[in-house]
């Protein structure tokens, strides 16, 4: 029988800041997976003796962004300081981080769950810089002794010292789900933010979480765990979601969780033990002696709070509100800034049309037809006027939602208007009474021995039968007045006593 | 204020320092040395004064967000022990993050 824990789970988030220039040299931060190696290095991010480093303005700037954002307090004088480890990934022998005192604490963020909304608290956001990238090669070589080549590690130093901001939560998520909601969460907001590419495939945002369990109800924590690194947001779900367990099964065997740093392995779906407590790094914090405290001036502070975008959490609200959506059609309508204002544009150029109708048409037919082809909204050919018009012509009956959709399809793929698909292909829809009732009578005609079962009391053949309709009409029937006259020509001959 | 033969040892571990037992027993002293000197500010009166990290003046020094190119990759590689690829090659290291 085992017992009923709650997982206590914080995050750490490093995302890298989307400036021109490293945080405390002018060389250009690069797109480290393409560059060539060690071509964006100059003596202060090698480690070179006696330079000097100077703060980046942008990457305060943006790192401000993201702790107003949070709603944090802001630290009117803020430290920056060294941990010292050696490993080649940083040069100096130690990385410019912050530490006592960070720039800012005590924010919050809401995130999105099944359950509804709740607030995670932010500890702290703090400025630091990013570390070098190495390749480890395993030993290699034919077998023969003159072959073979040992083991050895390469260093590109691109990207040491990019600007990487720290972003801390508290210990308030208890699920793999709100894990994921948080940290989608922070995603979303660093997009609207313009700070960072979002690009989770090249390390632009990874995520360590904390997790212990403890018997339900207990006020105590238990010994946690981090996990290294993450960056997919199903693989943070998934290892959080395993950790749980695996820390569950040990406490139900009597025994004891350690602490220690785990890293995933994503296609075993298991965490493995990388360091433990006794190995733990003693870092060695000191005020860095080469920087002056960060004196943040309160105008530009303030300036900055007054140049925030409508976040994606009051746009969610808003749409909710202003549209009539659901939480859901809304959330999906505002993690990307992008999508918000796509939709926002169609719903602008279609007044006549319910602002729903419009977010149906978005997360349905256009978000399967960028799935398929693996376009972004931003390379999609269809404008939001475009679709305004299209979904305008259904809803006024111009055509009919089936032939809607291929009209999408095709403006897709041929970037032209739906007016001109619809006269070009004569799609439009018909809903002359008469002409369909024509339609209806000569299917009835067409097929006694299904109208005879009908008249039996088989009645859902009518919906064959309205099939058929429909396929004279090749589709483009308007189907309300298909069924209304369907039904009445049935009705007709019931009461003719067929 | 005497430093322990223990924390010697282990200050030269996180320092990647290799000393023999003749050195360890010389840098005991002289650390302690060194620290017995500085805790001499203990004895200060400091409770009206408020912590100090930095002697500069509080005013920021920041950089514009402009790129320049670094160093030739050729030139920054003269310092590297060993090149393969373009990159500093060194013996291996484990994965420690």
């Amino acid at each position: 029988m085992s017992n009923i824990y709650e997982p206590v789970i914080g995050l750490e988030v490093h995302a890298e800041l989307a400036t021109r220039s490293k945080m405390f040299c002018a060389c250009p931060v690069v797109d480290t997976t393409q560059a060539e190696p060690n071509s964006a290095v100059c003596p202060v991010c090698a480690g070179m003796p006696g330079v000097l480093p100077v703060v980046n303005q942008k990457a305060v700037e943006f790192a401000l962004r993201v702790a107003l954002a949070l709603a944090c307090e802001i630290a009117p004088s803020s430290l920056f300081a060294r941990k010292n480890y050696f490993y080649p990934d940083l040069p100096k022998g130690y990385q410019i981080s912050q530490y006592e005192n960070p720039l800012a604490v005590n924010g919050r963020l809401t995130i999105l769950t099944s359950q509804g909304e709740k607030v995670v608290r932010i500890r702290r956001v703090h400025l630091e810089e990013d570390t070098g990238k190495l390749t480890h090669i395993a030993e290699s070589g034919n077998g023969s002794i003159n072959e073979i080549r040992p083991a050895h590690t390469l260093i590109d130093l691109n990207r040491a010292g990019v600007p990487l901001l720290e972003i801390v939560s508290e210990p308030d998520m208890h699920s793999a789900e709100e894990v994921g909601a948080y940290a989608r969460a922070l995603h979303s907001l660093l997009r609207y933010l313009k700070v960072n590419s979002g690009d989770m495939q090249k390390g632009a945002m990874r995520i360590e979480p904390n997790i212990s369990i403890r018997p339900a109800g207990s006020q105590t924590f238990g010994t946690r765990c981090e996990i290294k690194n993450l960056n997919t947001f199903r693989g943070l779900e998934r290892a959080v979601d395993f950790e749980i367990r695996r820390q569950s099964a040990l406490l139900d065997e009597g025994k004891v969780v350690e602490q220690e740093t785990r890293g995933w392995i994503d296609d075993q779906g298991i965490t493995v033990t990388q360091r433990s407590k006794e190995e733990a790094h003693d870092y060695r914090y000191f005020p860095e002696p080469d920087l002056p405290p960060l004196v943040l001036d309160r105008a530009w502070v303030e300036e900055i709070l007054a140049s925030l975008p409508e976040l994606p959490i009051s746009r969610l609200h808003r749409f909710q509100e202003q549209y009539k959506l659901s939480a859901y059609d809304a959330e999906v309508l505002t993690a990307e800034q992008e999508t918000a204002d796509y939709y926002e544009a169609a719903v602008a150029a279609a007044p006549q049309v319910a602002p729903k109708v419009i977010a149906n048409w978005i997360c349905g037919e256009l978000f399967s037809l960028l799935n398929q082809t693996g376009m972004t909204l931003a390379e999609c050919p269809v404008t939001p006027r475009a679709l305004a018009a299209l979904i305008f012509l259904v809803t006024s009956g111009e055509i009919n939602l089936g032939t809607g959709k291929v009209v999408l399809a095709e403006m897709f793929h041929s970037g032209q208007s739906a007016e001109a698909i619809i006269a070009s292909r004569g799609l439009r829809q018909i809903s002359d009474s008469s002409a369909i009732a024509g339609m209806v009578q000569q299917v009835l005609k067409n097929n006694p021995e299904q109208v005879q079962s009908y008249l039996a009391g088989k009645t859902g053949i009518a919906q064959w039968l309205f099939g058929q309709v429909m396929k004279a009409a090749k589709g483009q029937a308007n189907p309300q007045v298909v069924r209304q006259e369907l039904e009445k020509q049935l009705n007709a001959m019931i009461n003719n006593g067929y | 204020m005497s430093l322990t033969l223990a924390e010697v040892e282990h200050i030269a571990e996180l320092a990647r320092l290799a000393l023999s037992d003749q050195e360890k027993a010389r840098f005991c002293e002289q650390l302690s040395d060194i620290l017995e000197y500085a805790a001499r500010l203990q004895a200060l009166d400091t409770t009206s004064i408020p912590p100090t990290a930095s002697v500069l003046p509080e005013r920021s020094v920041l950089r514009a967000d402009e790129a320049h190119p670094g160093l030739p990759v050729q030139e920054l590689l003269r310092n590297a022990p060993k090149i393969e690829a373009g990159q500093f090659c060194v013996p291996p290291v484990l994965e420690l993050d």
